[in-house]
């Protein structure tokens, strides 16, 4: 590899933040897709308890690198393992089972449901055997612990119909939704695109408190601010390959960018 | 989830919770949680209960004997068919979908019927058995092409509605129609319940209604869940109550001495069997889509199918399911149909059929946009649009004025759907 950051730059400051198994770990994952080569020879690391942002420019890889964790895509090459364990990812229900959450970017919530039917979609309680009627009270019940729990308290009742709620209220839905299922690994795909300040605010303390509760949390943004705000670490992909890794308390938004940019060949 | 559990401080309770005295503030309350809900785009079936409230006045104003014991019981015996097939188009609209061959379907199924039962002597049980599968089969086979080919739902059943007709015509054969004499399949029309199961129906079924919805806000009490107030759950159910009792008794010919009801003589009373039918389908069919699993995908599948499908549902089977049980109803409506008439014909236009049903679905209040309605809406607007015709009927009016005013309903009520759209998305609700 040209340009590997993490020793250089890292050095012992590298150590995990909590522990010293990474609860997910790509090796030397490569994807194809006929003649163009998406992602080469990564390698991807995310601890308990950290949250990892994932930068690069538009087809740096990291929507591909992202779907061969979620089950949509599968790595040509190379293995993933999670907490230590090497792990095979077919399909997104795959990935639901070994506790990897993915929340995209449209959310995926019907807007026509209310918010414990949105939580639940998919995975409702219903006595006895899935056919019987729905326990809509233990449902109600469990949706408002998961909100408390992350302490979403701007939604007023999980009764209204998502399409009543703002877009910060619907991204922290998605994303309780996502950790309800004992998720270990969440995994959030451009989480404040096109929310104001004060709805991002909102979804930036959600994010700070799944790491607070042991998550590993990866990001995928464009969005600089965000990534400075959240990320323990950030990783950058460009043109497939992982060209540099900071830790956001020892870099800069200008070295973050750079990277991206591929200016950082110059700088090493 | 491993999180602790967080007190519920910062969720305000139930409006209604808080205000801490009174049913006057209740009724308040529950008219200001309506109000901001319509004004919001949220109509559900207000729109068809004031159209009801409003033909039926008008009609009484103008023909003293719509009211009355014997026309009620007729109405009810009219929208049967129309309600029935009517339930099923709910739930295709639901899904986002339409379904424009139930007209087709149900015509067909009652030609399955008469002709199984004159041209080859079937037991009327066995008939009445084949001919609902195939209605069933039919559906499967659209939903199939729909849901898995992947041909607009709109084109399948356009296809349906022509091409099921073309098949009724072959299997009732050259003369046009076949005439069945089954009393088993007559009394499905012309019988009533007696006056006493009438009222064990009524005073059951409202019975039912209030012990679970009051059970239901005591158990959400107990779980520490917002409520609603006792006394507007007991008021409502007292209304159903009230509701149901009237009815029977109007049906039941009770009140032939009262007031508005006494005006005819009343040969047949009871509550008419075709009636119960319609109403048993519509209770089922609504738990279904309210309580169940597979209900529940019928909206989200309606709201989002990709959001479904992510979530793990089988949007292909519930599409499928769909389908099946939308053509299912077709028939179920095809046999009250055969019975009424007492013969399966060419006379009966399918395309109207259809329209009146989808017709029924959307005034009753089940959105045309999709993943929005209640399957109570078919009997609703069943009632709304056979009101109006039977009140023509009954006013002498000619077909013409039946088609044009039924066209102008059905516009009007499809525009308040489409501006009540409108409002939901002022008030980022759509």
């Amino acid at each position: 590899m040209a340009i590997d950051l993490e020793q250089g730059r890292g050095g012992a400051g590298a150590a995990p933040p909590l522990g010293d198994m990474p609860v997910l770990e790509l090796k030397g994952v490569s994807k194809s897709f006929g003649a163009v080569q998406a992602l080469t020879d990564v390698d991807f690391e995310v601890y308990p308890g950290e949250v990892v942002a994932l930068v690069g420019d538009n087809g740096a890889g990291k929507s591909t690198l992202i779907k061969c964790v979620s089950g949509v895509h599968t790595a040509d090459k190379g293995t993933i393992l999670i907490d230590g364990k090497e792990v095979r990812i077919h399909t997104p229900s795959d990935a639901t089972r070994l506790g990897v959450e993915t929340v995209y970017q449209d959310l995926a919530l019907c807007d026509n449901l209310d918010v414990v039917a949105n939580m639940f979609l998919g995975r409702e309680i219903a006595e006895p055997a899935g056919v019987g009627p729905l326990g809509e009270l233990e449902m109600e019940k469990r949706s408002l612990d998961v909100l408390d729990g992350l302490h979403v308290t701007t939604i007023r009742s999980v009764r209204q119909t998502v399409a009543s709620l703002s877009g910060g209220q619907r991204q922290s839905v998605a994303i309780s939704r996502a950790v309800m299922w004992s998720a270990k690994i969440v995994i959030l795909d451009e989480p404040t695109a096109a929310l104001g300040v004060a709805q991002t605010a909102q979804v930036l303390s959600l994010v700070k408190r799944l790491r607070e509760q042991g998550l590993g949390v990866v990001v995928i943004t464009h969005n600089l601010h965000t990534v400075f705000e959240i990320a323990d670490r950030i990783i950058v992909l460009r043109l497939g390959r992982r060209v540099a890794t900071f830790r956001q308390r020892e870099t800069t938004p200008e070295e973050v960018v750079a990277a991206i940019m591929g200016a950082q060949r110059q700088a090493a | 989830m491993t999180g602790t559990r967080a007190p519920r401080q910062g969720r305000p309770k139930n409006a209604a919770e808080r205000t801490p005295a009174g049913v006057m503030s209740t009724v308040l309350t529950i008219g200001g949680y309506t109000w901001t809900r319509v004004r919001q785009g949220e109509l559900g079936q207000i729109p068809a209960l004031i159209g009801l409230l409003v033909i039926w006045t008008y009609f009484e104003a103008k023909q003293p004997t719509f009211l009355s014991a014997r026309n009620l019981s007729n109405l009810v015996l009219q929208i049967g068919v129309t309600g029935t097939l009517a339930a099923g188009v709910v739930l295709v609209l639901l899904l986002s979908e339409i379904d424009l061959s139930v007209g087709s379907v149900s015509i067909l199924c009652s030609a399955i019927l008469a002709s199984l039962l004159v041209n080859h002597s079937w037991p009327w049980y066995w008939a009445i058995l084949l001919m609902l599968l195939a209605g069933a089969a039919v559906g499967a086979f659209q939903g199939f092409w729909f849901a898995v080919v992947g041909v607009p739902s709109f084109v399948v059943t356009l296809a349906g509605l022509l091409g099921w007709q073309g098949v009724q015509q072959f299997v009732l054969g050259s003369t046009g129609t076949i005439n069945v004499f089954n009393p088993q399949i007559e009394a499905i029309a012309s019988s009533t319940l007696p006056a006493a199961w009438g009222w064990a129906l009524a005073i059951g079924g409202a019975g039912v209604y209030a012990l679970t919805h009051i059970q239901e806000q005591v158990r959400r009490r107990r779980a520490g869940l917002p409520a609603q107030p006792l006394a507007v759950v007991v008021a409502r159910a007292a209304a159903i109550a009230a509701i149901a009792l009237v009815a029977v008794a109007v049906l039941n010919g009770s009140l032939n001495h009262v007031w508005v009801f006494g005006k005819s003589v009343y040969t047949n009373p009871g509550v008419p069997t075709a009636g119960v039918i319609l109403l048993g389908l519509v209770v089922f069919f609504a738990w279904v889509t309210t309580r169940t699993r597979f209900g529940r995908y019928i909206y989200a599948v309606g709201g989002s199918a990709e959001a479904a499908r992510r979530a793990g549902v089988n949007v292909t089977a519930v599409r499928i399911s769909v389908f099946t049980l939308c053509a299912l109803l077709a028939a179920v409506g095809g046999l009250i149909q055969t019975s009424r008439l007492t013969s399966a014909s060419l006379a009966i236009s399918p395309g109207q059929v259809t329209l009146e049903a989808i017709a029924a679905a959307v005034v009753g209040g089940t959105s045309l946009f999709g993943g929005r309605g209640s399957v109570w809406s078919a009997l609703l607007g069943a009632l709304v649009i056979g009101s109006v015709a039977n009140g023509l009927d009954l006013d002498g009016q000619q077909p013409y004025v039946k088609l044009i005013v039924e066209g102008a309903i059905l516009l009007l009520f499809v525009t308040i759907d489409a501006l009540a759209r409108r409002g939901r998305m002022a008030a980022g609700r759509a």
